[in-house]
């Protein structure tokens, strides 16, 4: 196999990689951008894997299977936004909570479900084009959440920063007090965009478990809701970047697992480290504007807020 | 007292809004006490009382973001209830908050639009801004972003959101404290344009001179009650100052200098480059305050206030450490510690943040800043009752009303805290105090205990610089005022030589250079 053959099916994995990560930074993005802090995304996306999962195995469609994974990460993420927005639980600590009680209950439900396959989702196929060299399986031999991730992208962005909505969820991460004082509803918006984060994580966590290994298998999103974290803060609130960052995570993870698989002579446990350590390393340092950082960080994000305080 | 409304004939129209026994209560204080209160259309009315006399109570409720306990409210001869500030824009109530409900990472237009129901394209509402804010003199760059704003700027904001949103009532909260005389005065024109369109103003301001000026009717409150009503072109500042405080007010004098002594602060060629691109640099700024003087820097936000503090300060380290000379040491280079030990203390603009931290406790407020000069730590370790007893200290001598040395800084208002982190200052008899905005935002009777332990403490042979935006403080209290316009500082002159109108113009920037073409500040290169 030559090179430049390698570089279309890495590229194309890459994506795939880098894919569930996007739809979870994109949802923990909205949820920090209204001054939530939620750090259960890695619980959100296990509890959005298994159920995903467990419903397609039954009914057969994956349509129903993503839509039930998107509700299982929601609800998931409403019991935290009770905890924290109405009870003014603290937001740290909920979150972490929030991860293991994901673990916990995903492997409870999981635990018929280990060790059945599962066919993924067809890949697109578009005469001419998917079959172009190098670029054509990558960019258009991909399956239907690969590019509603991607999609999601600029669909992000657009509400943020082109709607009065968003301006308002900006207005609230901004400044509680302020938006509050102008007559916006802060905690229904914050509940709202918790829930969005939690039904975003929840696809995130589908992705993996129905199509890109499609499988179950506890604790299988393995730190990638952490890393979704992460790149929400490293791309400085910025949907785009965090795209970057998810393709930046994936590239590494698929080349670190060609390495691997080229029998260089590294303890396997130092490769399987890179992809962590390079995307975070590498977003450290494009991100180090601190005006960028002052603009774009959500003042509030983290505090409590109660109405008649 | 007998209701306005009972006194005008009977066919008149009803009054724009009526409040009847409106009465709040928070847990421990009753904020409002059965107030009545009667606004015309078309008048200006000025609502007046010390800080923590319930004034921003009052209008909160009637801007809907509280609810009373009891009373009724009428709205043009109906009852009604304001449900939330919407509900408030919706009757066409129009408020300019005292602490700016402005968002910081936003634009000028973005925070506009949030402010208003039906904002429109974003485009066009930068049109309409653009508009406004020329015709009423209140320059605003729609495309900017708040937290590059100065006070004064951020304050064009909240009136120009209230003035696109053509209210039948507008509700101005301290509106002036940082505008030159010239754009107080122009601002007051268009509130007397505004009320001859029939728009009813309620107007709070602590300058009671403003307020003789621009207001025809006034109501006092003191702790929660209505306590007199006033024609304000019928009074003198100083009665109205008593009205309110409900004792006598006594002026601070500032006796006549005694020869000025050795210079305490130089500051030689001072030019600052700022990473920030709306920073305002300052160009080759140079003076002196010797000890036994106050000089007053006069100016509107923006001009470079911030940037000179913080190098006077040290919290912006200089590259030459001769342009900051204390005391015959070159300190440029020092920050803000070593500064403290050759003998400056510092009063910064911002009291929440910057002068006091508002979750710690006024003892652990007074430890922040007086352990460099009071035996408050012993070996690294805090000696918590030396800190306890400074700061017991500091709320005795100052008068701080406060609920003793354990009560967070955030809970005091404005007056006494400001009270709190001068006494705490002055207190470690420093021999070079630094102060921005002594009295923004605080009451007569507090801003003239502040104005008497500076003069105070310049008597007693230290050198005293204030940066204020308010002239008649500095006329109050320098001995000679410099202006500082564009990051550029004009020479000194004695305040017994010059005028408040002289010193107006040269705020607006009648001297040296004139101010780039696009009247924008110079920008870092």
């Amino acid at each position: 196999m030559t090179d430049l053959a390698l570089i279309g099916p890495i590229l194309a994995a890459m994506f795939a990689a880098a894919t569930p990560l996007l739809f979870a930074a994109l949802g923990e993005l909205v949820v920090e951008k209204s001054g939530v802090l939620n750090l259960g995304v890695e619980g959100m996306m296990l509890v959005g894997a298994v159920c995903g999962f467990a419903v397609t195995v039954q009914t057969g469609s994956a349509t129903t299977g993503f839509l039930v994974a998107a509700l299982a990460g929601a609800a998931t993420a409403s019991l935290f936004a009770v905890l924290t927005l109405f009870l003014l639980a603290n937001q740290v600590a909920t979150g972490l909570a929030l991860t293991l009680f994901g673990v916990g209950l995903s492997a409870l439900i999981g635990q018929g479900f280990v060790g059945i396959p599962l066919d993924g989702l067809p890949k697109l196929y578009i005469p001419g084009l998917t079959d172009l060299p190098v670029v054509g399986q990558a960019v258009f031999g991909q399956d239907v959440m690969v590019y509603l991730a991607v999609a999601a992208v600029p669909l992000v962005h657009l509400f943020l920063y082109r709607t009065r909505v968003g301006l308002v969820l900006r207005a609230v991460g901004e400044n509680h007090t302020a938006a509050h004082a102008l007559g916006y509803k802060v905690l229904r918006i914050r509940f709202l965009a918790v829930l969005f984060g939690g039904a975003m994580a929840g696809l995130g966590g589908a992705f993996l478990s129905m199509d890109y290994t499609p499988m179950w298998a506890e604790n299988m999103t393995s730190g990638r809701g952490w890393i979704a974290l992460a790149l929400v803060v490293f791309a400085t609130w910025k949907p785009a970047r965090a795209m970057l960052g998810a393709w930046l995570f994936g590239g590494v993870t698929i080349l670190q697992l060609h390495v691997q698989g080229l029998g260089i002579d590294v303890p396997s446990q130092l490769l399987s480290m890179l992809p962590y350590l390079a995307t975070v390393l590498v977003l450290v340092l494009i991100s180090r504007d601190v005006a960028r950082i002052r603009l774009n960080a959500p003042a509030c994000l983290g505090k409590l807020f109660h109405p008649d305080a | 007292m007998p209701s306005h409304a009972e006194t005008l004939p009977p066919d008149a129209p009803p009054p724009r809004l009526e409040l009847r026994g409106i009465t709040k209560r928070f847990p421990g204080c009753l904020a409002n006490d059965h107030v009545d209160l009667v606004l015309q259309p078309g008048e200006i009315h000025a609502l007046l009382g010390e800080n923590g006399a319930g004034k921003s109570t009052l209008v909160k409720m009637i801007y809907g973001v509280l609810h009373p306990d009891s009373g009724t409210m009428l709205w043009q001869g109906a009852e009604t209830t304001v449900p939330d500030p919407a509900g408030a824009r919706r009757l066409g109530i129009g408020m300019v908050f005292q602490h700016f409900s402005l968002f910081d990472t936003l634009t000028v237009t973005e925070n506009i639009a949030l402010g208003l129901d039906n904002a429109g394209p974003m485009d066009q509402l930068a049109g309409r801004i653009r508009e406004v804010s020329e015709r009423y003199g209140l320059a605003l760059d729609p495309g900017r972003h708040v937290f590059h704003l100065s006070v004064g700027e951020r304050q064009r904001v909240e009136i120009v959101r209230c003035l696109l949103q053509d209210p039948k009532l507008l509700i101005m909260d301290e509106p002036t404290s940082v505008l030159t005389p010239q754009e107080a005065a122009k601002l007051f024109e268009t509130l007397r344009v505004l009320a001859a369109e029939g728009c009813t103003i309620l107007y709070i301001s602590h300058k009671l001179e403003e307020i003789r000026a621009l207001c025809s009717r006034a109501t006092v409150l003191r702790a929660g009650k209505v306590v007199g009503a006033a024609d304000p072109r019928q009074e003198t500042a100083r009665s109205l100052a008593e009205m309110m405080m409900g004792a006598e007010l006594f002026t601070p004098e500032r006796p006549p200098q005694s020869a000025a002594g050795a210079a305490r602060l130089s500051v030689r060629h001072l030019s600052t480059t700022s990473d920030n691109p709306f920073a305002t640099n300052l160009k080759d700024v140079s003076f002196e305050v010797r000890a036994g003087e106050i000089l007053g820097i006069a100016g509107v936000a923006g001009n470079g206030q911030a940037e000179l503090m913080a190098a006077l300060s040290g919290e912006v380290l200089l590259a030459d450490a001769g342009a900051v000379v204390i005391e015959g040491t070159s300190a440029g280079h020092l920050g803000p510690r070593a500064r403290r030990e050759l003998g400056l203390a510092f009063v910064p603009e911002e009291r929440l943040g910057r002068g006091a931290v508002p979750e710690l406790s006024l003892s652990e407020n007074a430890l922040l800043s007086g352990y460099a000069r009071e035996p408050l730590v012993r070996g690294g370790m805090v000696h918590f009752a030396r800190a306890r007893a400074y700061a017991e200290t500091i709320i005795r001598g100052f008068n701080v009303v406060a609920h003793g040395h354990r009560a967070e800084a955030r809970s005091l208002s404005g007056g006494n805290l400001q009270k709190f982190i001068i006494g705490r200052e002055i207190l470690q008899k420093p021999k070079l105090l630094v102060v921005g905005q002594p009295t923004w935002g605080v009451d007569a009777g507090a801003a003239a205990a502040i104005h008497k332990a500076l003069i105070d403490l310049a008597r007693s042979g230290a050198a005293v610089l204030v940066i204020s935006q308010d002239l008649d403080e500095l006329f109050v209290l320098s001995d000679r005022i410099s202006v500082l316009f564009h990051g550029r500082l004009s020479d000194s002159r004695p305040t017994h030589e010059t005028t408040v109108e002289r010193i107006g113009l040269l705020m607006g920037g009648l001297f040296g250079t004139p101010p780039d073409e696009d009247g924008e500040i110079t920008r870092a290169v």
